[in-house]
C-alpha cells in the first residue's frame, strides 16, 4: 500500500518509513561499527604486544637521538625530545608552505591573466605552461628539481661564487648572515607605526568618500609611508648592517645561513605546480564576471585600467578567493612530498624518523593526520564565514 | 575613483578609425601581437624567452641525443651533452613490466588490452550497450585482471607475486583499482551524506572531511603501517594491497564530493516523478537520479581521475615500484648513472604522464561541450 507523505524537499528523497525502522537501522549500523572497532582494537593490542611495542604518548618526552638537517628552533639529537622534533618538523612544513603560497600566487596570477590576454603569444605561452605543469605529477617535478637540477650543481670544492659573498653547490646555497644592530629595532617600530598610519588613512579616506563623494588617494601614500618611515628611522640612527664572513674549509662552509637543496627544490616545485592551478582559478574568476559589467563600465567612460580595477577585479576576487584558499590548502598538504627527497618536514620527521624509532604507528600517524586535519578544518571554517559575509553583501 | 579614471573622450563623441581590413599575416600580427605598447613589450619579451629556451632544448633532446648504446659510456662520451635515449631503450621493458617474468608478460599485455577495451566502451558516448560496458568494467575486468596478473594455478596460470610487479603495469593497476572502487564507493558515500538516517550521514561526513583534510602520503603511511595492525597477524595484507586500499579510500572521498555536486544538479522534479511512479529509494536513485547526476558531473569525475592518475606516483614513497619508481631505480644503476640519463628518464616519464593526463582532460572538455550543447538543445523551444 503506498504511503502518502509530504512533498520532498529540494533534491531529497524522503523514504516513507516508520520511525521504528529508522531507529532499527541506526542501532544496527552502530552495532556493526562497534564490533569492527572492537575487533580492530583487539587485533592492534595483540599485534603490538607480540612486537613488544608500548602504547600511549609516553614517548613524547623521551630523548629523540636523531639529527634533523634543518632546525628553526633549538634542537639537538642528544638533548631534545620527540616532542621537540615534532615542533621542528611542523615549523619546517609551515615555512615551506608559507613561501610556496607566496611564490605560487606571484607566479599564478600573471599567468592566469596572461591566458586571457589578447596577445596571442602571451596567451599561448601561458596556456602551455598551465597544461604542461598541471598534467605532470608533482612528485616527478619535485624529483626533477632535486635530482636533475640541484644535485648536479658542482661539489663543495668547485662551489660557484655568487656576488655578495655567497656560495652555491650541491649541498645548498650558503649566504652570509646579516647581523642586525640595535637601530633595526627602531626601524621595526617605524614599520609598525607606518602600518597603523596606513590603516588610519584608509578608514579616514573611506569615511570621507562616503560623506563628500570625493576620492582620496590611498595607494601611493601607503607605499610612501611603508618605505619612508623605516628609511627615516635608519637615516637618524645610522645603518649598522654587517654581513658575516663565510669560512670555507675543505669539508664544509660555516658561519652563514645555509639553504638546503631539499628546501629549495620543494619550494620551487610546489610554487610552480600550484601556480598552474592558481592561474586556472584566476582565469575562471575573471571569466565569471559578466561581460555586461565591463561594457557598462566602458559606457560610463571608465578607462580600461580603471574598469579593471574598480569593476572587474572586485567582482572576480569574490569568485576567486574560495578556490584559491583550497589551492593553498592543497599546497600545504602536498608539502608532505618532502619525504621523497628527505626534507625534514612534519611527515618526514614525525611519521618517518619518530615512527621508525618508537614503532608506535597508531599514535604517530594519528598526531600527524590531526595536524593537517586541524589546519584544513580551521581554514574551511574561515571560508564558510567569508562565504556568508559575501552572500549578505550580494543584494 | 579619480577624474583620471575616466577617458578623455568622455562626451566629445570621439571618432574611431574604421576597422582594419581583415586578412593577411601582417594584419593578424598587428591585431594579436602589437595592438598596444604594452603588447609590443610583452610580445618581444615572450619572443626573447622562446628564442633563448627553445634551441638548447631541441639540441639536447633531439640533435645531440644518443639513441643507441649498452651503458652510460655511450651517453657520457659523446662530444656534446645530449639526452640519453639509449637509457630508455635499454630499460624500456623494465619500465613497462617491472620484474614480471618475461615468459608471462603476455598476461600483462592482455590486461592492458582488456583495460583499453573497458575504457573505450565506457568513455565513448556513442558505444553500444554501455550498461553492459559498466558491468564489464566494474565486475568482469577486476576479476579478469586479478586472475591474469596474479595468476590462478587451477587455470594453468602460475602465480606471480606482487613484489615482481612494476612499472606502468603497477601504475595502471593502482589507477584502475582507484577508479573501479572509488566510483561506486564515492556514489554510496554521496548518497549516505544526503541520507535521512542521521548516523549514516554523520559517518559519511566524518569520513569524507577526514580524508579530504589530510595528505595522501599520510593515508598511504596509515595503510602501510596501521592496516597490518588492524587484522590478525596471519591475514596481514600484501604491500601492494595496502597501498591500493589507501589510494582507493582517498579517491572515494573526493569522488563522493563530485557525485554530491551532480546529485544537487538533478532537478527535484525528477525525484518526485520517480516517486509518483511508485519507485522505491534504490530504484529512484539507481534508475533515475544517479544516471543523470553522473552524466552531468562526468567532466568532474574525469578530473578526479586525472588527479588519481598523477597521485599513483606517491605509492613509490611506500616502497612500491610504479612507473616513476622504476625510473628512479634505473637512473640509480651505476652502469647508467649520469646527469643526462637522469634528465632523460624524467623527460620520458613526464611525457608518459602528460600524454595520459592531457588526453583525459581533452576528453573531459569534449564531454563538457557536448553536455552544454545538449542542455542548450533542451532549452530551445
Amino acid at each position: 500500500m503506498p504511503i502518502i507523505s509530504p512533498i520532498p524537499l529540494q533534491g531529497q528523497v524522503r523514504r516513507p518509513r516508520l520511525r521504528f525502522g529508522l531507529l532499527a537501522v541506526q542501532v544496527g549500523l552502530a552495532a556493526v561499527i562497534c564490533v569492527l572497532i572492537c575487533a580492530a582494537a583487539f587485533n592492534v593490542a595483540q599485534n603490538l604486544s607480540r612486537a613488544h611495542i608500548a602504547s600511549g604518548f609516553g614517548f613524547w618526552n623521551n630523548t629523540a637521538g636523531f639529527d634533523i638537517s634543518q632546525t628553526l628552533i633549538g634542537y639537538s639529537a642528544n638533548a631534545s625530545t620527540f616532542g621537540r622534533a615534532f615542533w621542528v618538523g611542523l615549523l619546517n612544513t609551515l615555512v615551506v608552505a608559507a613561501l610556496g603560497i607566496v611564490f605560487a600566487t606571484v607566479i599564478g596570477f600573471p599567468i592566469g591573466l596572461g591566458r586571457l590576454s589578447s596577445n596571442w603569444l602571451v596567451a599561448r605561452l601561458s596556456g602551455g605552461y598551465i597544461e604542461i605543469v598541471r598534467n605532470v605529477p608533482l612528485l616527478l617535478q619535485l624529483l626533477f628539481w632535486y635530482n636533475a637540477v640541484l644535485k648536479t650543481l658542482p661539489e663543495l670544492r668547485g662551489s660557484l661564487r655568487l656576488p655578495g659573498g655567497a656560495f652555491l653547490n650541491n649541498r645548498g646555497l650558503f649566504l652570509p648572515r646579516a647581523d642586525f644592530g640595535a637601530p633595526f629595532a627602531g626601524a621595526f617600530i617605524a614599520i609598525v607605526v607606518a602600518v597603523g598610519a596606513a590603516i588610519a588613512l584608509r578608514i579616514w579616506a573611506r569615511r570621507r568618500f562616503g560623506v563628500t563623494g570625493q576620492p582620496v588617494p590611498v595607494v601611493w601614500p601607503t607605499v610612501a609611508l611603508l618605505i619612508g618611515c623605516p628609511l627615516i628611522a635608519l637615516a637618524i640612527a645610522g645603518v649598522p648592517l654587517q654581513f658575516s664572513e663565510l669560512h670555507v674549509s675543505r669539508f664544509n662552509i660555516s658561519g652563514g645561513v645555509e639553504i638546503l637543496p631539499e628546501f629549495a627544490a620543494l619550494v620551487v616545485a610546489l610554487s610552480i605546480y600550484t601556480a598552474a592551478f592558481i592561474a586556472e582559478v584566476v582565469r575562471a574568476g575573471v571569466l565569471a564576471v559578466e561581460r555586461g559589467q565591463l561594457e557598462a563600465a566602458q559606457s560610463l567612460g571608465l578607462r580600461p585600467h580603471a574598469a579593471l580595477r574598480l569593476i572587474v577585479i572586485p567582482q572576480a576576487m569574490r569568485v576567486i578567493i574560495p578556490p584559491l584558499t583550497s589551492q593553498y590548502l592543497n599546497l600545504l598538504k602536498n608539502s608532505s612530498l618532502a619525504v621523497a627527497i628527505g626534507y625534514p618536514d612534519l611527515v618526514q620527521v614525525f611519521a618517518g624518523s619518530v615512527l621508525n624509532i618508537t614503532g608506535q604507528a597508531v599514535e604517530v600517524i594519528a598526531v600527524t593526520m590531526a595536524v593537517y586535519l586541524a589546519i584544513s578544518l580551521f581554514v574551511s571554517f574561515l571560508m564558510n564565514l567569508y562565504a556568508r559575509g559575501m552572500s549578505i553583501a550580494d543584494y | 575613483m579619480t577624474d583620471d579614471d575616466f577617458a578623455s573622450y568622455r562626451g566629445t563623441g570621439v571618432r574611431r578609425p574604421p576597422p582594419p581590413t581583415s586578412g593577411g599575416a601582417a594584419d593578424w600580427a598587428r591585431r594579436n601581437l602589437f595592438s598596444s605598447p604594452l603588447n609590443v613589450a610583452l610580445t618581444l619579451g615572450c619572443l626573447i624567452l622562446v628564442i633563448w629556451a627553445a634551441p638548447p632544448l631541441i639540441r639536447f633532446f633531439l640533435l645531440d641525443a644518443v639513441w643507441s648504446g649498452t651503458n652510460r659510456d655511450a651517453c657520457v662520451k659523446s662530444a656534446a651533452l645530449g639526452a640519453c635515449w639509449a637509457f630508455v631503450r635499454a630499460w624500456f621493458s623494465y619500465f613497462v613490466y617491472g620484474f614480471y617474468p618475461a615468459s608471462e608478460r603476455w598476461r600483462v599485455d592482455l590486461f592492458f588490452a582488456a583495460l583499453a577495451l573497458g575504457l573505450v566502451w565506457l568513455g565513448w558516448l556513442r558505444s553500444p550497450r554501455r550498461s553492459l560496458g559498466a558491468i564489464y568494467f566494474f565486475v568482469v575486468l577486476p576479476l579478469l585482471s586479478f586472475v591474469l596478473l596474479h595468476g590462478a594455478p587451477v587455470m594453468g596460470l602460475a602465480v606471480v607475486p606482487t613484489a615482481l610487479w612494476g612499472g606502468i603495469l603497477v601504475t595502471m593497476v593502482v589507477a584502475t583499482v582507484g577508479i573501479v572502487v572509488s566510483l561506486p564507493l564515492g556514489a554510496l558515500l554521496a548518497l549516505a551524506r544526503r541520507s535521512e538516517i542521521p548516523l549514516l550521514r554523520w559517518i559519511a561526513v566524518a569520513f569524507i572531511e577526514f580524508v579530504r583534510g589530510v595528505p595522501l602520503i599520510t593515508v598511504l603511511f596509515m595503510a602501510s603501517v596501521m592496516l597490518p595492525l588492524f587484522v590478525p597477524e596471519r591475514f596481514a595484507p600484501d604491500k601492494l594491497i595496502r597501498a591500493l586500499v589507501g589510494v582507493a579510500l582517498f579517491a572515494s572521498a573526493y569522488m563522493a564530493e563530485v557525485v554530491r555536486g551532480g546529485l544537487a544538479a538533478v532537478p527535484a522534479g525528477q525525484y518526485q516523478a520517480a516517486r509518483a511512479l511508485g519507485l522505491g529509494y534504490w530504484r529512484t536513485m539507481g534508475l533515475v537520479v544517479l544516471p543523470q547526476a553522473l552524466r552531468v558531473t562526468l567532466p568532474n569525475i574525469v578530473s578526479i581521475f586525472i588527479g588519481l592518475f598523477k597521485d599513483t606516483t606517491l605509492v613509490f614513497v611506500v616502497g612500491i615500484f610504479d612507473f616513476l619508481g622504476t625510473v628512479e631505480t634505473a637512473r640509480g644503476d651505476p652502469r647508467w648513472a649520469a646527469p643526462n640519463t637522469t634528465i632523460t628518464g624524467y623527460a620520458f616519464a613526464a611525457a608518459f604522464y602528460f600524454v595520459c593526463c592531457y588526453g583525459m582532460s581533452r576528453y573531459a572538455y569534449g564531454v563538457e561541450r557536448r553536455l552544454a550543447r545538449s542542455r542548450g538543445a533542451v532549452k530551445r523551444p
